[in-house]
């Protein structure tokens, strides 16, 4: 190829930006066969961005002290600060959103079959990347000091004492206090700022990177090698990105309209009361995109220990997925496994029922719903070997495909 | 050239590594050292309260470590606390629920305290009953001076009340 002068000849020579551009953007091909549901990932990107500039914002006028932090949010920033308050509703609508962009992000890789080989990386950093997500999340929304978010910090970090042994000392260390404090408020503060978002960086390089080795998935699940994309495929830029702009512009639509005319969506009343360590608000429940993991830390209300591991393992085990699913069908798609479509729409009906039962207070019937509705989350998990085994013998009786 | 395994090169990247290790032992210590409490926070202290204020009957909060401390003054008609009650007739707990660090509220009609976070709920002694609480809740370590009771200090009526 015939190098360019300039100063991109002059970059090029020293960072090989030709090359990287290439095999980032202009000759990363995706197959045709993909829908909307695939622009999420974009989508992903662009809600981080909105969020770390309208966070940079925020940032100059919030103050991390436990006297301050509550009027520094909703005075300073809200009331003094020249569109203060956009970049506060900005900040947490997107901070929301962002896992609702996620969900589906995740439950389209789940439906497709994306998690399988050889996109076991690409499944394993964008679940390290979601749980980053939830640290993040977790440790901004203790920073306004409103009485949901101080209490959402009590009982989360209350959750590690149930460690064995160390669980107690645990909890202070955390803390850097008996209960959660300037301390607490200080380092949750320094980590939602810096370290997070900068492992978020560092992951969804990695992430992206592992989506360029392997390729991007498509609908029907059909493997395909570089040179079948490279042939029957269109390249990431500028062409997919044209689409992806579309679907932008929409995305944006619905979220400056939350924005300016449904911000209260994503806040809750009793976060506007300021922190009070000796009064416990009568219903506390996290923000809704943790309801359902929530529900299920709750619904084996009659054991403790049991509604704990329950807990864990609900926010854990979708990590595990490439390898409880061991389906030999060639084509990945559960699209065209029909057994494993059931039980995936049964688990999506699930999470949406965990996380409207997250809401509702815990007692009487509530609570063997959540308890039953618990259960069913973990039968999806159990059920994918089960199937793969039942393919398995389907595939050798020349059944399947 | 078998008994030259540990050449010179080799015993200077075994020296830094070890001297590294050294280092990084050190930084890890000082990063677990910074997280803990301050010595302020530590030197909470010792809060010293007269139990004869409480009313029959009543329930008052004291504070102390930044939590509530629930002194609950039993009526003769309200429930016997065998080995829970100090005095014969004062319920001293910490008022933070043994499941997930919630407040529970003093019910006076029902005599219960009920936490709001996961509906568990504990009798007038601090007992769990019903929900997810796994124990009881706690009792802070306590010393009895006449009619004062001081909470951080754990006097010989603690000592006896957590062997029984």
């Amino acid at each position: 190829m015939e190098k360019k002068g300039g100063f991109m000849g002059w970059l090029d020579k020293r960072l090989a930006v030709d090359s990287l551009w290439k095999v980032m953007m202009s000759e990363y091909y995706l197959p045709k066969n993909i829908n909307f549901l695939w622009s999420f990932g974009v989508l992903t990107m662009l809600v981080f961005v909105i969020l770390v500039i309208s966070g940079i914002f925020v940032l100059m006028y919030y103050k991390p002290d436990s006297h301050m932090a509550f009027d520094s949010v909703n005075k300073t920033i809200m009331m003094d600060v020249a569109y203060g308050w956009v970049f506060r509703h900005v900040h947490a609508v997107a901070a929301s959103i962002m896992f609702l962009v996620l969900f589906v992000h995740m439950g389209r890789g789940i439906y497709y079959g994306s998690y399988k080989a050889p996109r076991e990386v690409v499944w394993v950093t964008g679940f390290i990347l979601f749980v980053l997500m939830a640290a993040t999340a977790f440790t901004g929304y203790l920073l306004p000091w409103g009485q949901m978010s101080y209490w959402a910090a009590q009982t989360i970090t209350t959750l590690f004492s149930k460690i064995p042994f160390i669980g107690p000392d645990l909890v202070i260390w955390i803390r850097g206090n008996y209960i959660v404090e300037d301390a607490t408020l200080t380092r949750f503060f320094a980590l939602h700022v810096t370290l997070l978002p900068a492992l978020i960086l560092v992951f969804t390089a990695v992430h992206l990177y592992a989506v360029r080795i392997v390729g991007s998935n498509n609908e029907d699940g059909i493997p395909m090698t570089k040179e079948e994309k490279k042939e029957k495929g269109i390249p990431f830029w500028p062409v997919f990105m044209s689409k992806e702009y579309f679907v932008m512009s929409v995305f944006l639509l619905f979220f400056f309209y939350l924005v300016f005319f449904n911000y209260n969506f994503a806040m809750d009343p009793i976060n506007f009361q300021p922190a009070d360590y000796l009064q416990t608000p009568p219903h506390i429940y996290p923000e809704w995109y943790f309801l359902a993991f929530y529900e299920v830390l709750r619904g084996f209300f009659f054991s403790e220990a049991l509604g704990l591991i329950a807990f864990v393992l609900s926010m854990f085990i979708p990590l595990f997925l490439p390898w409880l699913d061991t389906s030999p069908y060639p084509y990945v798609s559960g699209k065209h496994r029909p057994m494993f479509k059931v039980i995936w729409w049964i688990f999506v009906a699930d999470f949406v029922a965990l996380t409207i039962l997250g809401k509702l207070p815990p007692t009487g019937l509530f609570a063997w719903i959540g308890f039953v509705t618990s259960i069913i989350y973990f039968i999806f998990f159990i059920a994918l070997p089960i199937i793969a085994a039942i393919e398995k013998k389907k595939v050798a009786t020349g059944g399947g495909r | 050239m078998a008994e030259e395994k540990v050449s010179r090169r080799d015993f200077l990247l075994y020296a830094m590594g070890g001297w590294a290790a050294v280092g990084l032992g050190g930084v890890l210590y000082a990063m677990y050292k910074t997280w803990e409490p301050l010595p302020e926070v530590k030197a909470a202290g010792v809060v010293k309260f007269d139990l004869s204020k409480v009313k029959p009957g009543q329930m008052k909060v004291v504070q102390w470590r930044g939590k509530p401390v629930f002194v609950l003054r039993l009526t003769p008609e309200m429930k016997k606390c065998s080995n829970r009650v100090i005095k014969n007739e004062y319920v001293v707990v910490v008022g933070i629920c043994t499941h997930l660090g919630c407040i529970p509220n003093w019910e006076p009609d029902r005599q219960i305290f009920k936490c709001p976070c996961h509906g568990g709920e504990y009798d007038a002694c601090g007992v769990n009953t019903f929900g997810p609480p796994p124990r009881p809740l706690d009792i802070p370590p306590f010393k009895i001076e006449g009619n004062t009771i001081v909470l951080g200090e754990a006097g010989p009526e603690y000592e006896k009340m957590m062997k029984g």
